[in-house]
């Protein structure tokens, strides 16, 4: 059994009345691929955000190798090494395609040091021809592309997504699936998901979540053709 | 990223130096100390508002805080080295805890402005009614809506009796310019400076890169009413005197007007704006046929209507378009004559 990075026990998020999270028990391993997927309002970007320090939650505990970060701010969890994609690309649209990756370098690393860790970035993800550029003008693949780059010039060990494959064109989505199979390398990864071929070709455990709560946890495969989730997941077009 | 000086910065001074010999042949010095430290003040609002997104409606709350700090501690003290440092330090500290309360209390801009706005309306109803001799601090009486008058001004350090005056106060006031400038642009080109550009684009990237967006921001508050507050001990010294309209809303809405107009995000403009709009006034008040306000009323309103970015980005797209065409010109004809290519006939 590989080190836990990630555990939640009992992560419960109300808003009002609404339980977006309900009584959440979630646990990664160092270097795992987990991909969250379920219907729209299941939850998924609630624990996401709750994970994150987006939001804090109302209930439960969240632990980061081993250390409680129930109710920490987004910048304190960062700190830690983890990287964060948020649903819709945040980057800094005014500056330039390297200042938005060197900035996210220097949190960890002196500003020299962060300059050729940024360039570095910036080859292997294709992005040389646009780093003058600012994201702001950017098509949403690009941009998607960049915020990687963000996340993985930090060399974080946990990378947290949220739709990182939304709205790409399959091309995108190949070189997409190819990066986080690289940052699986030295990273747990966990994906918000709705692209189920997305899901497939980076082929991983699947974790379901269904009003608020984990409804099953298996492999992508076993997942799909498992009844109870195409009834919930698919609804009547399974 | 070796070393904050760059290349560019040397015209700057050069240029810098020049107009400050040069200027006084045009219009007087007395004039001129008041629009350098209109200037100061101008990009003490530039840096935070134009590069750190904070847009603080109360800068001018600072730039008063530090001419009464100034006034105050020139009394106590008899000379003047030491109220100067701490015409800095007062402001700073104030705008430093003042921040920390509204950035740690994760407040919008709509109330970081509603805020700011206050506590100049505040510190200008606070100073007004200080007009009874129980008012006093050490041997300074506040003086109600009447101000501080006849405090010691601005003296070579060490030497009390020696003052710095008339020109002598234009070089200096026109010096510390040119260097709260070079700081200014160091700052920006220092990783601080650039990060806290980033958080002018994107609060939320910012903090999930893992920065504390809360700390960084009181930091640059606080470092720009240090620099409103060296302006505003400036100006008690060109004045004389120190009065609760320092701390008017006139006076903060007319800090803001010159970034507009100046141009936000750039060095230059809250300057230029600030010197250029100040001599405006003062042309202006020396007529009798329009009134001041419905000139620089009308100034904000052609300003936002047609060259919403401000005069400098205007002048500088206006000269890229002008000689970046002719530069890139140039550089065709040196590549056509290195490859021996001509154009058809």
């Amino acid at each position: 059994m590989p080190e836990t990075v990630l555990e939640t026990i009992g992560l419960t998020m109300r808003f009002g009345g609404v339980v977006a999270a309900d009584n959440v028990n979630f646990k990664l391993g160092a270097g795992e691929l987990r991909c969250l997927i379920g219907p729209n309002g299941a939850g998924k970007s609630t624990f996401f955000k709750c994970v994150t320090g987006l939001h804090p939650p109302t209930g439960g505990q969240i632990f980061m190798r081993g250390e409680e970060t129930t109710g920490w701010h987004p910048h304190q969890i960062a700190a830690l090494g983890v990287g964060i994609k948020t649903q819709v690309p945040n980057l800094l649209d005014g500056l330039s395609v390297f200042e938005n990756i060197w900035m996210a370098a220097r949190r960890f690393h002196p500003a020299a040091e962060a300059a050729d860790r940024a360039r570095d970035i910036i080859d292997r993800l294709a992005l040389s021809s646009i780093a003058k550029a600012a994201p702001g003008q950017l098509a949403h693949g690009e941009r998607q592309r960049i915020e990687l780059g963000l996340v993985a010039v930090a060399d974080p060990w946990l990378v947290l997504l949220d739709e990182p494959a939304a709205g790409m064109s399959a091309e995108d989505i190949d070189r997409m699936s190819g990066i986080i199979r690289d940052m699986t390398r030295t990273a747990a990864v966990i994906i918000v998901e709705h692209d189920m071929q997305f899901i497939r070709s980076v082929a991983s455990t699947v974790t379901v979540f269904h009003q608020g709560a984990v409804l099953m946890e298996d492999h992508v495969d076993r997942v799909m053709s498992d009844s109870v989730v195409r009834n919930v997941y698919l609804g009547k077009t399974a | 990223m070796t070393g904050l000086w760059r290349k560019q910065d040397l015209p700057v001074l050069v240029i810098a130096l020049i107009g400050i010999w040069l200027l006084p042949f045009i219009i007087s010095t007395y004039t001129l100390t008041v629009l350098m430290v209109y200037g100061m003040l101008g990009l003490s609002l530039g840096l935070i508002w134009g590069f750190g997104g904070i847009l603080c409606f109360g800068q001018a709350a600072f730039f008063g805080l530090g001419a009464y700090t100034y006034a105050i501690a020139a009394i106590n003290t008899g000379e003047s080295t030491a109220p100067m440092l701490l015409a800095i330090i007062v402001p700073a500290a104030f705008a430093a805890l003042l921040g920390a309360m509204i950035f740690y209390g994760q407040l919008t801009d709509v109330y970081l402005g509603v805020i700011t706005l206050v506590v100049t309306l505040i510190l200008f109803r606070l100073m007004n009614s200080t007009a009874g001799p129980q008012y006093v601090i050490g041997n300074a009486r506040l003086g109600g809506f009447n101000g501080i008058p006849g405090f010691h001004t601005l003296n070579i350090p060490g030497q009390p009796d020696r003052f710095i005056w008339g020109d002598g106060l234009y070089h200096v006031c026109a010096f510390a310019l040119l260097i709260v400038f070079f700081f200014v642009t160091w700052l920006l080109r220092t990783s601080f400076g650039r990060i806290a550009v980033g958080i002018r684009e994107n609060e939320t990237r910012i903090s999930l890169m893992g920065y504390d967006v809360r700390a960084r921001k009181t930091i640059l508050f606080s470092i720009g009413a240090a620099i409103a507050g060296l302006a505003g001990a400036l100006f008690a010294n060109w004045g004389e005197i120190v009065t609760p309209g320092l701390f008017s809303l006139g006076q903060s809405a007319e800090i803001i007007i010159w970034c507009i107009v100046g141009g936000l995000g750039t060095r230059f403009g809250p300057i230029i704006g600030a010197a250029g709009l100040a001599y405006l006034k003062f042309l202006l008040g020396q007529q009798a046929v329009i009134d001041n306000a419905i000139i620089m009323g009308l100034i904000l309103v052609v300003f936002v209507l047609f060259l919403p970015k401000g005069v400098v980005p205007a002048v500088v797209s206006l000269w890229h378009s002008v000689f970046g065409r002719r530069a890139a010109r140039r550089k065709t004809r040196q590549r056509r004559a290195r490859t021996g290519w001509t154009p058809h006939a």
